[in-house]
């Protein structure tokens, strides 16, 4: 038995080791193809960015890229290579507090950054770090309706009528959708003049009218797109003319009067930047998104850009007299997440069986 | 039980393929209709049960294919051609079969172990480990994926070390493999154990009182009874390896071009509203699938047909 | 001869130890960090994540679900592995060729394609439409993707056995005059019946903790067709891993019964096989 011992431990440690060569191996050669590719002199001069970013921005960084990494060797001479990385908002920021390498985070929310923060990897102020509460661009949420719209809808209290069926994110798994549910709620509370009992009611009478409640905003977008579901899709603003590139004689967009500013936050991760040494070259990365370039290019992904000069070159996209409250309307992240979409807040109580 | 005495001489396989269990020497032949009475009874259960079988694979499995091609070909083959040639997409599918391979290499070493040891022996707590061993499969991917980032990520105990080391295992590509290997980990040896348990250690038992050593009784008188359905267990294992998404996506960071798997690349390209591409990337995995289970069915079929005159 | 077989057939130390050693690291020593995990939680904060209503509501959805797509996928499996071991058709070899096809396809793509078939707008759901019948984003919906992801797992399981399976015994007994449901239910199921219930207990394990083809064709309505994983994601959006690691947990208790059950019913089942003869 102990001689057995011996072989058992060969015969588990062998194949444990083999997979772990054979995975680095793998790792590093692929690495080197990279850079291969990429370009063949000066290595040592090759800056590298991870940029962890959320779903919808994978067209706007693809173009963002190409142009900050023609701008980077301009200025500085030296060539970079960006690694984007995308996901939902608040897994991406998870996996960043869990150890993914990222220099810079460009997520849908400021409470998914916070959260980098609280695990020690960002330092606070980030949110100043950047103009506009280091928000390059923003969005807001709008509605999405079938050509002609049949059924009517034009604001926030057509969607509580009976006969609308609403398709819309769960706010409680995608980071993103709890602006829908936030404008939703600042509409209700114009409308009622802050009688909170009333808020609540036309709050819980609009989720009643929701059929389907996705885990994320595009596979609330299929439902209403490919499959066909309800009459409205709540969405921000930026997918909504995405799904409308895709098919537009079947849709059409409607901008209610009362909507909220979506600041999607920028941070540099400074524990990583430090570590890799890239802290000028992540900085300079935010930075360039509030470049004149930069904003058009994000204008052309229809996110709404900060610059107001630029803005207005896109008044014929986005309808710019929309009424839009912003976080701080809510008492900021802290306090609208505590008080709407921790456990048991009111975005719980919505669903809550009496 | 008469049979245990029977001296099986362990190079006559062929001889042995029967089931010894049931003292029969009279294997099976290739040809799957066994059972030569044609009464109308009998033909219209026949027909009744490969009906629905055909209904169901055309419902559940042909029309969500269908629609896979559907949706890739929407915009022609130039789109198509576009999205499958892509450097990411490139990458992603080296990424995938490495992840495969690794898995495959893994659970083979030790399905074979595992399904020898549960099969062939009574010991104490059998039932716990072959419980454990089925465990994986019950866990939820995004469950499966979460463990291991508890372990080696950064808010583990070890993490600090690892980092020392510079190993990097979450968020990297050690962290894809290790997911891939945990989803499939049960998969061969659980198509081996119910085939051996079926078979009883009659054989064994006997081969190893002729003296025959361990890995003389494995080659001759065990593999040969386990060899499809090794087969099975090998192809089951590289297809869930090849389309697993839940766990591998908690522990791959998503870095494009460094970790995406073929699935993950697809749900990037979905969540993007990238639709057609998606779906074109989705036809590759179901493209290396069906060249796999072409294969081994041909490979079946050649081996079956060659000893199929016993 | 149990004692005999104890020594007779070498290398049980080799196997269990390599077996053991490779279990501990890749799914037992993972596996206790989530009993840690959740023991971040009091004894109360446990009790009350677990306990809430819409907590236990998906409970409900997530077993009922996993269960009635289990029982479908333990008979067709049986059929499916029946008709493609004993009868040859035309297309058998593609319809064998498909059975992994659930595997190979990415669950995002899987739940994406067949939630377009069953809305009331796609090929299958016009048809169910028309009687009144909805499919996606029902309980029905989410059974019809379970079924897909699981039955690759009773198949696969049944149809070695069956391949292995002698004919003698059969034909003997239609010789004899035994009528097909007679050797059926005496003489094959009893030889495929630990297969059936291992492909069962797998398939049920896998529907249970399956998330990514689900979540596109359940609607997700809480009390309704909200699923446990969709809950533990819930609770990891909101960095709450103590609660979502508490019900992971309690899944992960859940299988482990059932497939000791499912394995202990296999063991006195082959015990009673061995021992008849």
């Amino acid at each position: 038995m102990k001689k057995n011992l011996y072989k058992i431990a060969a015969a588990v440690i062998t194949p444990v080791i083999a997979a772990s060569f054979l995975s680095s191996c793998g790792a590093t050669a692929s690495a080197a193809t990279n850079s291969d590719t990429g370009e063949k002199n000066e290595k040592a001069e090759k800056v590298t960015l991870t940029n962890v970013s959320y779903d919808p921005t994978r067209e706007l960084y693809a173009a963002y890229n190409e142009a900050f990494a023609k701008h980077y060797k301009e200025k500085t001479g030296k060539d970079i290579e960006i690694t984007q990385s995308h996901g939902g908002s608040g897994k991406q920021a998870l996996e960043v507090a869990n150890g993914l390498e990222a220099d810079v985070v460009t997520l849908a929310l400021e409470y998914d950054v916070k959260e980098v923060q609280k695990a020690g990897l960002i330092q606070e102020g980030w949110l100043s770090e950047f103009p506009n509460d280091s928000a390059p661009y923003t969005s807001t949420i709008v509605f999405l309706v079938r050509k002609g719209n049949p059924k009517n809808i034009h604001d926030w209290d057509d969607l509580i009528r009976d006969d609308i069926g609403i398709i819309t994110p769960n706010s409680k798994t995608s980071g993103g959708a709890r602006w829908n549910y936030l404008a939703a709620w600042a509409y209700a509370q114009k409308l009622y003049n802050n009688d909170e009992e009333q808020v609540k009611d036309f709050i819980k009478k609009l989720f009643g009218n929701v059929l389907v409640l996705d885990s994320g905003a595009r596979g609330a977008t299929t439902t209403f797109v490919e499959n066909g579901q309800g009459d409205v899709l709540l969405a921000w603003e930026n997918e909504a003319y995405l799904s409308l590139k895709d098919a537009p004689d079947e849709y059409e967009i409607v901008t209610p009067s009362i909507s909220i500013l979506a600041q999607p936050s920028v941070a540099v991760v400074d524990e990583v930047v430090d570590e890799r040494g890239t802290r000028e070259a992540a900085e300079e990365y935010l930075n360039y998104l509030y470049s004149d370039e930069a904003q058009r290019i994000e204008g052309n992904n229809y996110y709404r850009p900060t610059n107001p000069d630029i803005l207005k070159e896109f008044g014929d996209v986005f309808d710019l007299n929309i009424n839009l409250v912003t976080i701080n309307d809510f008492g900021g992240w802290d306090e609208a997440f505590a008080k709407h979409f921790a456990d048991g807040g009111l975005f719980d109580q919505i669903y809550e069986k009496e | 039980m008469a049979s245990a005495a029977i001296p099986v001489p362990a190079n006559a396989e062929k001889k042995s393929s029967g089931t010894a269990v049931k003292k029969s020497v009279v294997s099976r032949t290739a040809s799957p209709n066994l059972i030569h009475e044609d009464s109308a009874a009998a033909k219209a259960v026949r027909y009744f049960l490969i009906g629905i079988s055909v209904l169901f694979i055309f419902v559940m499995m042909f029309l969500p294919l269908a629609t896979v091609i559907k949706e890739a070909l929407k915009q022609g083959w130039a789109a198509y051609k576009a999205a499958v040639t892509d450097d990411y997409t490139k990458s992603a599918i080296w990424l995938t079969i490495e992840a495969t391979i690794s898995a495959l290499a893994i659970n083979t070493v030790f399905g074979l172990f595992a399904a020898w040891a549960v099969t062939k022996f009574h010991f104490k707590g059998k039932k716990i480990l072959t419980t454990l061993i089925d465990v994986p499969i019950t866990v939820s991917p995004i469950i499966a994926g979460l463990i291991f980032v508890l372990v080696f990520g950064r808010q583990s105990v070890i993490y600090p070390y690892l980092k020392q080391a510079g190993i990097q295992i979450v968020y990297a590509v050690p962290g894809v493999i290790l997911a891939t290997v945990f989803v499939t980990f049960p998969f061969i040896s659980r198509e081996l154990i119910p085939v051996l348990e079926a078979q009883g250690t009659d054989e064994e038992e006997a081969a190893a009182l002729m003296g025959a050593n361990g890995w003389t009784i494995f080659t001759k008188v065990t593999f040969p009874h386990i060899k499809w359905a090794f087969l099975y267990g090998v192809v089951l294992c590289t297809a869930r390896a090849m389309g697993e998404f839940g766990a591998v996506s908690v522990l791959s960071g998503h870095l494009r071009g460094k970790t995406n798997t073929l699935p993950l690349y697809v749900e990037v390209l979905f969540q993007g509203f990238e639709w057609v591409p998606a779906f074109a990337v989705s036809s590759i995995l179901v493209i290396m699938a069906v060249v796999i289970l072409v294969a081994r069915n041909i490979f079946e079929h050649n081996a079956k047909t060659k000893s199929g005159g016993v | 001869m149990k004692e005999k077989s104890k020594r007779v057939i070498p290398g049980l130390g080799l196997s269990l130890g390599v077996t053991i050693t490779m279990l501990s690291v890749i799914v037992i020593i993972p596996l206790a960090s989530l009993a840690v995990f959740t023991g971040r939680l009091s004894f109360g904060e446990f009790i009350d994540v677990i306990t809430n209503k819409r907590v236990l509501a998906s409970f409900e959805v997530s077993f009922v679900t996993a269960f009635i797509a289990s029982l479908i996928n333990a008979v067709m499996g049986v059929v499916l592995a029946w008709v493609l071991v004993r009868y040859d058709f035309p297309g058998r070899r593609i319809i064998d060729g498909m059975i992994e096809l659930p595997f190979a396809l990415p669950t995002a793509v899987a739940g994406i394609s067949l939630t377009a078939l069953t809305s009331d707008k796609g090929w299958i759901g016009r048809l169910f439409d028309r009687v009144g019948i909805k499919i996606a984003y029902t309980r029905i919906g989410i059974t019809f993707a379970l079924v897909f992801v699981g039955i690759p797992f009773v198949v696969r399981t049944v149809q070695p056995v069956l391949e292995k399976l002698d004919g003698t015994y059969e034909e003997a007994a239609g010789v004899m005059g035994a009528s097909r449901a007679v050797i059926f239910r005496r003489i094959i199921f009893p030889e495929i019946r630990p297969a059936v219930f291992t492909g069962f207990g797998l398939a049920l394990g896998r529907c249970i903790g399956e998330y990514g083809s689900v979540v596109f064709i359940a609607g997700n309505q809480p009390y309704n067709t909200e699923i446990t994983p969709l809950i533990i994601m819930a609770k990891l959006q909101e960095y709450d891993y103590g609660s979502a690691s508490a019900i992971a947990l309690i899944m992960l208790i859940f299988s482990f019964t059932l497939l000791f059950a499912v394995n202990m019913i296999q063991v006195r089942n082959s015990k009673i096989l061995k021992g008849g003869r």
